[in-house]
């Protein structure tokens, strides 16, 4: 068993980490404070090859793999929460379920164009009435010739109307439950897409969540993604994956928000020494640091069998569920550890408190995540 | 097109130390980062090579481990990477360094040879124009900018205390450069990804056609006998004059140090 990076990898790192504390780092609280969508980082990214790091030059892609990935989304999280789940959804939502069920035409036309980061990607699942229960699609796709008539409303859409590209879900057969729904890949442009109301959040203020709204769009036949009827599988097993970019997202933020706490108790002084000699200080953070490596063990062990091409749904969903409750433990504690300076807008542990939560809840809440476990060690 | 760039892989010295006995650096367990002016200098190679479609070969002398920052310069986009390393080349101070890097140098093609102004450890700037003369070609120091490149000759920007000069030379020559030439770009994914599969040339004594007694520590003329950090004296005039006279004070002084012009 190993523990140390390979030399690949830390050579990843150190570019992701000079990425983020150059290129994000300085506009994250801006970003933030204006609710405002990081498009020049995006393109920056697309830049050095950051827009389809796990996937093949012959994609597009950059050759590494997940867990090089999974570094990127922890250290753009570091610094800014927004700019990593930009990249999360990106990569895990839009591009993987193309490369991995695409067929070669599909991987040509969508994928290719995704991973160079001349396009930006998003993912539609969620609807109004099917949150956790995502199985209740009321989105309706019916065949008309070559096409598809598709007619519904997405909601809490990552990147939605920056993104270019759609991976969606809709009925095609509704007497088949689960099994009557499919997946499509649709444009921004196509005639009756258009993008309804923008989400105004607690936290990731520049990460775009809006409404996907879908009047009459006639999607080609040959933008099916799989097998018909075979949608809620490849929904499933791409949020499976998708779990392991928020679990780094997570585990990003708390690093970023530990880091912060840990400069700061060591400048603030308070009875006549820094807050970092006194005992609670230290065990508060010998705490921290503890559980945020436990997360990261647990975020890197789902990354690395996703690369060994294991079963990883379960180590993924532990992954995500510890690191996002790790995020909000360290978050709250840097706060508390900053005292009323770290309730105002003047440190970022404010922000990165907000965005923490977040994690939570999206692809999947705490509560799925524990169903997912539990399904596995009890079967 | 053959552009040959000299790096040099130096202790990041935002974090260094001097050991007070010895009067030299500790260098263990200090991170090393590649030296900036050298980096500087291997982007504008990168971005002649993006005009012309120059080869860009990095060239540098030290232990085994600078393989490392070979790899990041590939990453980066360098075309060819070759390590001179051999225990016989250790310790060797500015002199014997130029010695062993022009040696290998004669034996390869080049049109451009790009050296980074001086590096942050020694911070000497003799390699670059010691190299130049040992090849026997023509060399501008302290380039700042890079006008014109073509298979014939280059015209570059020199900067000086308070002016520039415009040069032109013809090729091969070569050029120490400012890290203010070009931001360096930063290393590319796909480069990483595939910077581990290029082969590295490591160069070491028997590789070369040259005297042992001007190599490595022995054949160093530099003893370092003593370091220490220079006092810093101020000298300040001060003049007493009314508006007019001090204007003209303020307009020759200006104009001496080439501010303003006549």
């Amino acid at each position: 068993m190993k523990f140390d990076l390979s030399e690949k990898q830390a050579m990843m790192k150190k570019l992701f980490r000079e990425f983020a504390i150059n290129e994000v780092e300085p506009i994250a609280a801006d970003v933030d404070e204006e609710e405002r969508f990081p498009e020049e980082t995006v393109k920056k990214m697309a830049e050095i090859g950051m827009m389809g790091i796990p996937f093949e030059s012959k994609y597009g892609g950059s050759d590494g793999d997940t867990l090089s990935y999974v570094i990127a989304v922890e250290e753009l999280s570091k610094a800014c929460g927004t700019t990593g789940v930009i990249l999360s959804a990106h990569t895990s939502l839009a591009c993987n379920p193309i490369y991995t069920y695409g067929t070669e035409e599909q991987k040509q036309k969508y994928l290719i164009p995704l991973t160079r980061g001349e396009k930006l990607g998003a993912f539609g699942l969620t609807e109004p009435n099917a949150g956790t229960d995502a199985a209740t699609q009321q989105t309706v796709a019916v065949p008309e010739g070559d096409f598809y008539r598709i007619n519904g409303t997405k909601i809490f859409i990552t990147n939605g109307g920056y993104a270019d590209t759609y991976v969606i879900f809709a009925m095609t057969d509704k007497s088949k439950g689960n099994r009557g729904i499919s997946c499509f890949i649709l444009e921004s442009d196509m005639e009756g897409f258009s993008i309804g109301k923008t989400e105004h959040k607690l936290g990731i203020k520049g990460s775009s969540t809006t409404e996907l709204i879908f009047k009459d769009i006639m999607v080609p036949k040959e933008n099916l993604l799989g097998p018909i009827g075979k949608g809620f599988r490849i929904a499933m097993e791409t949020l499976d994956g998708g779990r392991i970019g928020i679990a780094a997202q997570a585990l990003g933020i708390a690093q970023g928000s530990l880091d912060q706490a840990i400069k700061y108790v060591k400048e603030r002084k308070q009875f006549g020494k820094p807050l970092s000699a006194f005992q609670n200080t230290q065990f508060t953070i010998a705490d921290l640091q503890t559980k945020i490596d436990a997360a990261r063990l647990l975020v890197y062990r789902a990354a690395y069998m996703k690369d060994k091409k294991y079963n990883f749904a379960t180590e993924a969903a532990m992954a995500k569920l510890f690191a996002s409750e790790v995020a909000m433990e360290v978050t709250t504690k840097s706060i508390q550890l900053h005292g009323g300076y770290g309730y105002t807008r003047d440190y970022p542990v404010e922000r990165m408190f907000r965005d923490a939560k977040i994690t939570e809840i999206y692809e999947g809440t705490s509560e799925v995540q524990k169903m997912v476990i539990a399904s596995s060690v009890l079967r | 097109m053959n552009i040959l760039v000299l790096l040099k892989q130096v202790p990041d010295t935002t974090e260094m130390q001097i050991d007070k006995e010895k009067g030299t650096l500790i260098r263990e367990g200090v991170p090393t980062i590649t030296n900036p002016d050298d980096l500087a200098g291997l982007e504008m190679a990168l971005r002649l090579k993006e005009k012309t479609g120059a080869k860009v070969t990095c060239i540098t002398m030290g232990p085994p481990q600078a393989k490392n920052m070979l790899r990041e310069l590939f990453a980066m986009g360098a075309d060819d990477g070759i390590l001179i390393s051999d225990r016989a080349f250790a310790g060797a101070d500015t002199w014997a360094t130029s010695n062993t890097l022009a040696a290998f140098i004669k034996q390869i093609p080049y049109d451009l040879i790009i050296a980074g102004r001086q590096a942050i450890d020694g911070d000497t700037a003799q390699v670059g124009p010691q190299t130049a003369e040992k090849l026997g070609i023509p060399q501008i120091t302290y380039v700042d900018d890079v006008i014109e490149f073509s298979d014939k000759k280059i015209v570059v920007k020199k900067a000086l205390e308070n002016t520039y000069e415009v040069l032109e030379c013809e090729l091969p020559c070569v050029i120490t450069t400012l890290s203010t030439i070009a931001k360096p770009r930063y290393m590319r994914v796909r480069g990483i990804s595939h910077a581990f599969e290029r082969d590295i040339r490591t160069v070491g004594f028997d590789d070369l056609n040259i005297d042992p007694s001007i190599i490595g520590l022995k054949g160093s003329p530099t003893k370092v006998k003593k370091t220490f950090t220079k006092e810093v004296h101020q000298n300040l005039d001060v003049l007493h004059l009314d508006g007019k006279a001090s204007a003209r004070k303020v307009a020759e002084i200006l104009l001496d140090m080439n501010f303003i012009g006549k």
